[in-house]
């Protein structure tokens, strides 16, 4: 039995989810028989830590804060085991711009992109580079923050006229932007759990927007509409690209114990994208990791107790 | 090994698949779960919050809570804490008719049913007359909170653009022609005539009289929700829609705004046959309206002047009101535009059209400022540019404040777009002016002197109204 600090919600826009999380972790921990120690981490987090003195802090937190490095880097000061990837790994994947070119320098794909600060605008005049842009990258774009996970702030943006608006909103949730080219296809969901400290993939999870605006991101991921299916109906040499695909992008960014890829399979070209690795996806009821690892035979409490098992 | 509910966890793949087909085709246009949760963080302690439509319930003197409830619990007891008629109290109809009475109407208390809060009103409406696919007709914008109602009785909303004077009845009638065309009729017309949430907006005279011309003539049910209409800040007041022909009006109010909405108390009058559907609608939804909440109500009117009360609250609101208006005025760039509300607790503000609000949103929630993004109140995405604001629920202080973030977030986000390469509007007069010309649109218009008014945002486009001080 071990004393774990379950850290959830904090400040991020994910903080909700997060909440929810959290709270499935808990529960499954206590049932495992250990104590738990529930942190809604804020102002007194390192304090709390300090005074209590867990034995592993189970990060359960997604966003801000708990994905990008920034609580790691504190449990790291304060000697205290944590899940999930370590530091340098969160701050890589949780960056959208330093995860692409990461992945496009190794030759994982990617789609092509730029990216630029808000200080490239403000000090370099960034905006008169933008129609070259339309010249590099086809339309329609997807305009993205650098480090937001959920849906919020990524607009489409259909012409070169639509470019301005779409900065102004992405950048309203981080200082740093990219303009993707938008990928038609099928959004696929790959779960990575390390076994024996080696990463394996689980079932491929697909998910099937339904009647849905196809430009409406916010509203995708509601139950109801859009269904996810696990294992998704691929090709047998399909599916083992796309894991191949999904285990090298998850060691090229040095994540550990467990995460989550997501590609899109392109329709026209049957090509696979990385489209983001997260370091710490949902633990929900609804979402895609324990999905995926009951399709694969396992438990949520057994993939509980692998992931505390990583903890170091 | 067990959860606390004592349950083993399910599969989590077989959870999903299980939920998902038995959720009901009506969940799945209710709002984003990203919205949700950025409205969640406008919760915390260090947000100066405009986006809830909370009454101020702290000058309620406490010792004259105890004192009622003590009576309460003296002679009540037994009462109290037993189920009531769904019918609700006598005692509480009769305070109903009182309270209408002070608003120029007559009511007889049969006609009268108490709800559990105003929204249960709407949502009784809805639930005896929508069958799936029908068509409400509310304003654009409407009542936040009742878009996920008329959703969830999976109504199709039409909204009719709203001017200065509310709800633009040319544009009314025109619709309902066009519904005529192809056969198919409204089971009712939603509207907040008094100082509209969240437009900001009172109905003019002259338009209420249409409104209900139009409502006896096509034998169609007007769905009057007047939860503010007590809390008039300036102008006279105006007949009710209901006191004007009952006929085909359904009358809802509440006691949220000029007592406490934590009683959960608001109130319905309909025609007797109608009133009667909606007895069988909430006795099936909640039995009965508290019963300590009634009483409650009972021995606080039977206590005091009630209205009294209502003046104290008239005014610190009128006060935060203008306090906010100045503010608004001097922290808010030339480009945007707000209404004037002469009551109420909301008024509705509106950005140059690049800035979309609720991503504005997770910037201002940084800069510990909150409002709700427009959006929220259309079914059919318009609204991205604008926000609500209450002031009713914050003091003057924190109005200057919050105000002063805000402004800072948007004068940054209106320099940052010019910066980006957008290219914005030379002036909000002209923009205004030629979308109305490309609208065409032969307007209601109520006095030559007053803004044009364009098709789609009318709100954003006529209610250039607050450049200077409230007076």
């Amino acid at each position: 039995m071990s004393r774990v600090a379950v850290l959830k919600g904090g400040r991020s826009l994910e903080r909700q989810v997060s909440l929810k999380s959290g709270a499935r972790v808990e529960d499954a921990l206590r049932r495992l028989g250990h104590d738990v120690d529930e942190v809604d981490v804020g102002q007194d987090l390192v304090t709390r830590l300090t005074q209590n003195q867990p034995d592993i802090a189970f990060v359960a937190l997604h966003g801000r804060d708990g994905e990008d490095g920034t609580v790691q880097e504190l449990l790291e000061v304060l000697g205290i085991p944590y899940t999930g990837s370590r530091v340098a790994a969160c701050v890589r994947a949780s960056d959208k711009v330093l995860a692409k070119h990461a992945m496009r320098d190794a030759g994982v794909p990617t789609p092509d992109f730029f990216a630029f600060s808000e200080a490239a605008f403000k000090g370099l005049g960034a905006a008169k580079a933008m129609p070259a842009i339309s010249s590099r990258l086809s339309f329609p774009l997807v305009v993205k923050p650098a480090s937001q996970g959920s849906a919020l702030g990524i607009k489409f943006a259909r012409s070169a006229t639509d470019i301005p608006a779409a900065l102004l909103a992405a950048f309203s949730y981080d200082d740093k932007v990219l303009l993707e080219r938008y990928v038609a296809g099928r959004e696929l969901a790959i779960s990575v759990l390390e076994d024996g400290g080696e990463p394996q993939t689980l079932p491929i999870v697909e998910a099937v927007p339904q009647q849905e605006d196809f430009y409406d991101f916010e509203s995708r991921y509601e139950i109801g509409r859009t269904r996810f299916v696990c294992p998704a109906q691929l090709e047998p040499a399909v599916s083992e690209r796309a894991a191949q695909i999904a285990l090298d992008a998850f060691r090229l960014l040095g994540c550990r114990a467990f995460g989550r890829v997501d590609l899109m399979l392109e329709a026209d070209s049957s090509e696979l994208y990385v489209l983001e690795v997260n370091p710490i996806p949902g633990l929900t009821e609804t979402s895609l990791l324990p999905q995926a690892a009951d399709a694969a035979g396992i438990s949520f409490d057994q993939l509980i107790e692998k992931i505390l098992a990583s903890a170091t | 090994m067990s959860t606390p509910g004592g349950r083993q966890p399910r599969s989590a793949a077989h959870e999903i698949e299980r939920y998902a087909a038995l959720f009901a085709d009506r969940t799945s246009v209710m709002k984003s779960s990203a919205m949700r949760d950025l409205m969640a963080l406008t919760a915390r302690d260090d947000v100066i919050s405009f986006s809830g439509g909370l009454p101020d319930t702290s000058t309620f003197a406490p010792g004259f809570f105890t004192e009622i409830m003590g009576r309460v619990a003296s002679q009540y007891c037994a009462k109290a804490l037993q189920y009531g008629p769904t019918e609700g109290l006598d005692s509480v109809r009769e305070r109903i008719t009182e309270v209408m009475a002070a608003e120029g109407m007559t009511a007889d208390p049969d006609w009268v049913l108490p709800t559990t809060g105003g929204q249960q009103a709407i949502d009784l409406v809805c639930k005896i007359l929508l069958n799936p696919g029908d068509i409400v007709i509310a304003e654009a914008p409407t009542y936040p909170g009742a878009v996920p109602t008329f959703c969830s009785y999976e109504a199709q909303v039409i909204q009719i653009t709203m001017d200065r004077d509310g709800m633009r009845i040319d544009e009314l009638e025109e619709t309902l022609a066009r519904l005529d065309r192809e056969g198919r009729r409204p089971k009712f017309i939603y509207t907040i005539p008094n100082f509209h949430n969240p437009g900001g907006v009172t109905m003019s005279l002259e338009r209420r009289r249409e409104l209900v011309r139009i409502a006896g003539e096509r034998e169609l049910l007007i769905l009057e929700d007047n939860p503010y209409g007590m809390l008039r800040y300036e102008g006279d007041p105006l007949p009710t829609l209901y006191s004007l022909d009952p006929d085909f009006v359904i009358y809802a109010s509440t006691f949220s705004k000029i007592l406490s909405p934590g009683v959960r108390l608001g109130w319905l009058v309909a025609p007797p046959p109608v009133l009667s559907k909606l007895i069988l609608g909430k006795g099936s939804t909640d039995l009965c309206s508290s019963s300590i909440s009634q009483f409650f109500i009972a021995e606080y009117f039977a206590s005091v002047n009630w209205q009294d009360y209502v003046r104290s609250l008239i005014e610190i609101y009128r006060r935060r009101r203008d306090v906010m208006l100045d503010a608004l005025a001097d922290q808010l760039p030339g480009e945007a535009t707000w209404t004037h509300p002469q009551g109420g607790l909301f008024l509705w503000a509106t950005l140059p059209d690049y800035i979309d609000t609720t991503d504005l949103l997770a910037r201002a929630i940084q800069e510990r400022v909150a409002f709700v993004p427009g959006r929220a109140a259309y079914v059919d995405g318009r609204g991205g540019s604008s926000m609500r604001l209450n002031f009713s629920g914050v003091n003057e202080d924190e109005i200057r404040e919050g105000v002063r973030r805000l402004g800072e977030v948007v004068r940054e986000q209106v320099a940052l777009y010019s910066t980006l390469g957008g290219q914005p509007a030379a002036g909000k007069g002209g923009g205004a002016q030629s979308r109305a010309n490309q609208s065409g649109a032969g307007l209601a218009e109520p006095a030559p002197a007053k803004t044009v008014a364009s098709d789609r945002d009318a709100l954003a486009q006529v209610l250039p109204l607050t450049r200077k001080r409230a007076g």
